[in-house]
């Protein structure tokens, strides 16, 4: 993926390959923040932020820490200690300067399970082998990825609260079905560049 | 509380896919064929496992403000344990889970019964728990795995094919969450059976 310039790795990351619609990672974040349109809008916003930070410190972590000294067997233990540490400095962070951030409950809870997001920009960089500037652009577009497709996700979920559905499939099912369709229309996105 | 029922909450009542949700990325991500999905819900069992015995075994131990921390690296431990020896025995496997087996230490399944059951009971009671929950998601990733493989590839644990004409969207993503949506589906419907049911 080295060949690539930095435009096609951005689109890559936030369309192609969307993080949520076609790796299924942060779904758990992704469900949970869905509640109304602003809220996830700063969440979206949020993300981008904490996630494109945290890919910086752990590119930096994983080419001067972790390969000089042939510890990449540890890559795991470390990049996810470094994550929570990094979301824990944040959520200080926000609480003395913004402290309206986290009023809206579940804020707080789904930056910390945004690490999954994070996590696998960290290890998704180190297997592609990307320099810093390249690794920025690919975590700004993963990210950028997951809020498009959270503000997508709750402008139609908003619309579909009053529909008659059976009873059965109300709440989370509905929500799959409606995620299996954005997906099929983010699928239509591949070859692109011939990725 | 019984210890059988402790082991058999996580296999249906509490179900952590599909009462709690969580734990839906590597479910949606590996479960392509079935072999995968096997794999996938073994190594998270034994993690999960683990995590939540040795968690309950420091649990005097830890103070208060560092449980996060310890739970991390208890968690990634055994996350790097299991992802090594996969890479060592089985190679072809270990690409094709790819991203979704160091993934594993972040798996909102783990996080979750660390927190809510393994730090408050005691060191069996936390692991039976774990091995209940571990096989409640193993047997959810193993029917979505059987299910997508054949109706989309038209094989079961790459056998020949016998479909002719298999539906290739079940194998693509969207196909995860439509055949998840169903299961979830179904599950809804019968505990609202149940509810009306003890009402009459």
């Amino acid at each position: 993926m080295n060949e690539l310039n930095l435009f096609s790795i951005f689109i890559s990351g936030m369309i192609i390959n969307n993080i949520v619609l076609i790796w299924f990672i942060g779904l758990c974040s992704f469900l949970r923040v869905s509640v109304s349109l602003e809220a996830s809008t700063g969440m979206g916003i949020a993300i981008i932020f904490v996630t494109t930070i945290s890919s910086a410190v752990s590119w930096i972590v994983y080419n001067y820490l972790l390969k000089p000294y042939n510890l990449e067997f540890l890559k795991i233990i470390v990049f996810v200690l470094f994550i929570a540490l990094f979301i824990q400095l944040v959520a200080m962070f926000i609480k003395k300067n913004i402290p309206g951030l986290l009023k809206s409950s579940g804020n707080y809870f789904t930056l910390i399970t945004a690490n999954c997001v994070m996590l696998a920009v960290a290890f998704l960089q180190a297997e592609y082998r990307f320099n810093f500037i390249q690794s920025l652009v690919f975590s700004l577009g993963i990210s950028c990825g997951f809020a498009l497709a959270v503000i997508l996700f709750v402008s139609i979920r908003e619309r579909l609260e009053l529909a008659p559905v059976p009873k059965a499939l109300k709440g989370y099912p509905l929500s799959f079905f409606i995620a299996a369709l954005m997906s099929l229309a983010f699928m239509g996105f591949r070859g692109l560049f011939g990725l | 509380m019984n210890r059988f029922r402790i082991f058999t909450n996580g296999l249906l009542k509490e179900n952590p896919v599909l009462v709690l949700a969580t734990g839906l990325c590597p479910l949606l991500a590996v479960s392509v064929t079935a072999i995968n999905a096997l794999c996938m819900g073994i190594a998270t069992a034994l993690v999960l496992a683990f995590s939540s015995t040795t968690i309950s075994i420091l649990r005097r131990l830890t103070p208060e403000q560092l449980r996060l921390p310890v739970s991390v690296v208890v968690i990634s431990t055994f996350t790097t344990i299991v992802d090594l020896v996969m890479s060592a025995y089985f190679p072809v496997l270990h690409r094709a889970l790819g991203i979704f087996v160091p993934l594993i230490a972040v798996n909102c399944i783990i996080m979750n019964r660390t927190e809510v059951f393994a730090y408050r009971n005691k060191v069996l009671d936390s692991m039976l728990d774990g091995l209940g929950m571990g096989l409640g998601f193993l047997f959810i990733i193993l029917i979505i795995g059987s299910l997508r493989e054949i109706s989309g590839n038209g094989t079961f644990f790459s056998s020949s094919q016998f479909i002719g004409y298999p539906a290739i969207i079940m194998v693509l993503p969207p196909g995860a969450f439509i055949a998840l949506g169903f299961l979830m589906g179904l599950a809804q419907w019968f505990r609202n059976r149940q509810v009306t049911d003890r009402h009459e």
